[in-house]
């Protein structure tokens, strides 16, 4: 007998099998987990999960008989009541329960759950979509430099001696120069001792004494290591990408604002959440809200308390570009910016808010995304006499200059994937479509 | 862990804890009974001790150590894991496959005393049947399928390479599909010989490429069908028809397979021969093994190798195998073969040891001879389930779990109770119970009956429908379809029924893949 342990084997014999499953699956899962996203909340988006897709999609086909109809004998254990003759009410059912062993699969109609790790769940989630600008366009400021190898120099500090490649060039150049060899030299000169031990030969005893005063030259004037040998690492700058990203997510709590608006507005922030933090190591969040007056708030009370009062816009922007005054740099900052609203806004304060926005706000940010949230049984989501917000219009006009801002209105839980997809779509879609 | 008293010093181990040592004792003890009293004759066996993600990576290539890539394995993969993680089901102490060695996966979880439990179980009892069945021994060949596990694997990784992975798959799915009706029931002309399999091929590509020759490409191909006898007989004889094995009759006369496709249908259909005799002995294989290690494990406690509070764990884990809730429980799922098979094997036991008079009359040959062992060892190596329990299903264990039998039939509206257990319902019962366990009565009746050689050359089959019961028609629409597209010509299924001869249903495909 032997015993094998096989713990330490390589894991992950499957994985092969389950990528194929995978992408056998892919748009089934795809779209199970884009439907999953919707119930989930802010932070935990990115965690793996189950998710379930019909079965139907990758069923496995077999040659069996119906479980139900014709004529089956059954041989059950534990009669208590029945005696030979006696008829029985059928369970409901039809084939009872002699078809359950039948149909591994279950069937047809129940949907085939499983568990997807993180990764496999972000990238099906993520698939397709591309940031705008991902990295700062212009990169200054000493901070932002990286170093990186640059190939070899033949000057430069010791600690950045390159030994091998060193040693590589004294090895060629001793052995071009023919240089004598250690071993050469030492037998040699055991020769000459011997010879004088004995006094045998002296003829051979002076040449052999010559031979060593000609290779010790040599040797010496040959060195080992020669300057010309040594080589450093050479390393050079390179404008390093910025890594980090704030996320500035901004509503409008004042009244007018439902609860199922504040929801729509959520998931579109937990969207772009998880697909800034894909893309960036470190991402932080700021949530201002604001109805006349604006305040940096935490999460909890930006999703969940209410506040009375009336709507002024700039005031928001107004807060956002303090608060990237004093604590995102922009050069060091990739800054993102969602504004969900349902569109109100004082008549007054148009004008500035327009100009914050497109002088203030724009030229920072890497990309600036306009919610506009609605319900669902609003008369202009018909279409017909629909007319547009006061904010959508403010915006609506710069948006003509090609800035990095998009703007979409949402008036379903259904619509937020969509329009998440449709404003970070890959470039070259976005751009083959007029 | 906390020391138990061992006046004798005879103990195996000691607490939960176990090492190679331990096992490598637990081994021979279990050997000892095993062999001298037992008399098993076993393959030698390989212990390998493995993880959960291990054995879930096992479930998924049907407790294959290695097997060829597909899709589907990945999903059963995903099945079980979501199960296990979910905590709904546990996963099998062991897996054993039969070859020789005989490989038994233990996982590391696994206390000492289910390990010993687990040695008994697998590496004695499965592997003393697989050795000694005469259905392994006529089908399988132990010796050989892990190489030609391992070939499969090679050449279809080579084809995904050649012909591309979707070419691949695409023959995989349609082999599948048609896998549940790809073996031989009856013994052919051959021992089935899987070493010679893979040389077989590596020649006859060798010999295809060494005749190459591009001038013939030129040449009109001759229509070897075209000769072909014109009389409906010859032609079935020709193609050996009727015949029920799907798969074979596709790899040697489907029209225009390429040569690669045949060698994946072959090798499809060979692991499906590989595992058809395990569908037939589920029942008695589980039950030998279950059998064996019952005995095996009181044999050392009674020697004192296995502690009291070892044994109770045991003894736990035996009865919650063995547990067969009744049919009205809310746990019923069908007849527990490791429950069935202890119980009428325990049975026969007892009918050796200490036989009534019913038994003497029912089972004159061997009631009361002492002889537990051997009959047994007849047992196992002769019958199959349902011949076992049609010879062996004793009255006496047909009271004891108050077996019954009920007609179900579609076209009246009550259920009928046809036995219980009485002097009048005991024969009945048993060989109603015996089909049960008949693979060939359980599986329906396929069979490719005629092909239109001079026509479209459409595919004919024929299902024998018994008791009326058709076949489960969406999926037989997609096993077609693959059926189809393999064959390149329409492929038409026929539901007769045996009683009468009428046509039930039809169904039809065509090959998605129009001809190039």
């Amino acid at each position: 007998m032997h015993i094998v342990d096989r713990r330490l084997n390589p894991g992950g014999k499957s994985l092969e099998n389950r990528q194929r499953f995978l992408r056998r699956a892919q748009a089934l899962v795809r779209r199970a987990v884009r439907e999953q996203t919707r119930d989930r909340g802010i932070r935990d988006m990115e965690k793996g999960g189950d998710v379930s897709i019909p079965s139907d999609g990758v069923r496995e086909p077999t040659l069996r008989r119906s479980s139900q109809g014709g004529k089956r004998d059954m041989v059950l254990p534990g009669n208590r009541d029945f005696v030979e003759g006696d008829t029985i009410a059928r369970p409901g059912g039809g084939g009872g329960r002699g078809g359950a062993e039948g149909a591994p699969d279950g069937g047809g109609e129940d949907d085939f759950r499983f568990a997807l790790s993180q990764d496999e769940f972000l990238d099906l989630f993520l698939d397709d979509l591309e940031l705008p600008d991902l990295a700062k366009r212009k990169v200054e400021g000493i901070e932002n430099v990286e170093w990186r190898r640059a190939g070899y120099s033949v000057s430069g500090s010791p600690a950045n001696l390159a030994l091998l490649r060193t040693m590589r060039n004294s090895l060629s150049r001793r052995i071009a120069l023919k240089r004598p060899k250690g071993e050469e030299l030492l037998e040699l000169e055991r020769e000459a001792e011997a010879l004088e031990a004995s006094a045998a030969d002296p003829v051979r005893l002076a040449f052999v004494r010559e031979r060593i005063a000609v290779l010790d030259q040599r040797r010496r004037r040959i060195p080992w290591i020669d300057p010309i040998d040594l080589r450093y690492r050479q390393f050079s700058p390179y404008p390093r990408p910025v890594a980090q990203a704030v996320m500035f997510c901004l509503m409008d709590v004042s009244g007018s604002m439902t609860e199922p608006m504040k929801d729509l507005a959520k998931r579109f922030y937990a969207l772009l959440y998880i697909f800034l933090k894909r893309r960036y190591k470190h991402v932080e969040i700021v949530f201002i809200r604001h109805t006349h007056v604006a305040a940096e708030v935490d999460e909890d009370t930006f999703f969940h308390s209410t506040e009375t009062g009336g709507t002024v816009v700039s005031t928001a922007l107004e807060e956002m570009r303090r608060i990237v005054a004093e604590r995102f740099r922009p050069n060091d900052w990739n800054i993102y910016a969602a504004q969900a609203s349902d569109g109100d806004n004082a008549p007054n304060d148009k004008e500035r808010t327009g100009d914050l926005l497109q002088n203030a706000i724009l030229p920072v940010c890497q990309y600036f995304a306009y919610l506009e949230v609605g319900t669902e049984d609003e008369p202009s989501s018909l279409g017909l006499g629909s007319r547009p917000s006061d904010l959508w219009r403010t915006y609506d006009a710069l948006r003509q200059e090609g800035a990095p801002f998009g703007m979409r209105k949402v008036r379903h839980r259904r619509d937020i994937f969509p329009v998440f997809r449709e404003l970070f779509q890959k470039r070259s879609e976005a751009r083959s479509a007029p | 862990m906390n020391p138990r008293p061992d006046p004798a010093g005879t103990l195996l181990f000691r607490g939960a804890d176990w090492d190679f040592e331990t096992l490598r004792r637990i081994n021979e003890a279990c050997e000892d009974i095993a062999t001298k009293e037992l008399g098993l004759d076993t393959y030698p066996t390989q212990i390998e001790v493995i993880t959960a993600e291990q054995m879930l990576d096992a479930y998924a290539s049907s407790g294959m150590p290695l097997f060829y890539k597909h899709w589907s394995f990945g999903k059963h993969f995903a099945q079980h894991e979501t199960i296990y993680r979910q905590g709904l089901g546990d996963l099998a102490y062991e897996i054993v496959i039969n070859s020789n060695p005989c490989i038994c996966y233990i996982m590391e979880e696994n206390t000492a005393t289910m390990q010993a439990l687990v040695i008994a179980h697998a590496a004695f009892g499965h592997n003393h049947f697989f050795k000694n069945n005469y259905l392994f021994k006529q089908w399988t060949d132990a010796d050989g399928i892990l190489d030609y596990l391992d070939f499969a694997k090679g050449y279809i990784a080579d084809c995904e390479e050649r012909y591309g992975h979707r070419e691949v798959e695409r023959v995989l799915d349609a082999a599948h599909a048609l896998m549940s009706h790809a073996v031989h029931r009856y013994p052919r002309r051959s021992k089935p010989d899987l070493r010679s399999e893979e040389k077989r091929e590596r020649e006859r590509r060798a010999h295809e490429e060494q005749m190459f020759n591009d001038l013939w490409r030129t040449v009109p191909a001759q229509r070897g069908e075209a000769g072909a006898p014109t009389t409906e007989d010859m032609r079935r004889a020709l193609l050996q028809l009727p015949q029920e094995n799907l798969l074979y009759f596709l790899e040697k006369s489907a029209p225009r397979l390429p040569p690669w496709q045949r060698e994946i249908l072959r090798i499809v259909r060979l692991i499906a021969q590989y595992f058809y005799p395990q569908r037939q002995t589920k029942l008695m294989n589980e039950g030998c093994a279950t059998w064996v290690h019952y005995r095996i494990m009181n044999r050392l406690h009674e020697r004192g190798q296995i502690g009291d509070g070892d044994y109770l764990q045991f003894v736990h884990s035996h009865t919650n195998v063995t547990f067969q809730p009744q049919y009205n429980d809310r746990r019923w799922n069908g007849i527990n073969p490791y429950a069935l098979g202890f119980a009428m094997m325990s049975d026969i036991e007892r009918i050796c040891r200490e036989p009534t008079a019913e038994d003497r009359h029912w089972f004159p040959d061997f009631a009361g001879n002492g002889e537990p062992e051997a009959v047994l060892r007849d047992v196992w190596a002769n019958y199959r389930d349902e011949s076992f329990v049609l010879q062996f299903l004793s009255p006496a264990l047909i009271r004891k779990w108050r077996m019954f039998h009920i007609l179900d039939d579609s076209n009246e509206s009550e259920l009928r109770v046809e036995a219980i257990h009485d002097e009048r319902g005991y024969r009945r019962i048993r060989s109603a119970l015996a089909r049960q366990y008949d693979v060939a009565w359980l599986d329906a009746d396929i069979q490719i009956v005629d092909v239109d050689l001079a026509g479209d050359r459409r595919l004919v089959l024929h299902h024998n429908v018994v008791n009326r019961i058709l076949l489960e028609s969406e999926d037989t629409g997609r096993v077609l379809q693959h059926l189809a597209d393999l064959w390149s010509y329409d492929v038409l299924l026929k539901e007769i029924d045996t009683a009468s001869g009428v046509v039930l249903k039809e169904h039809r495909a065509a090959p998605q893949r129009s001809a190039q």
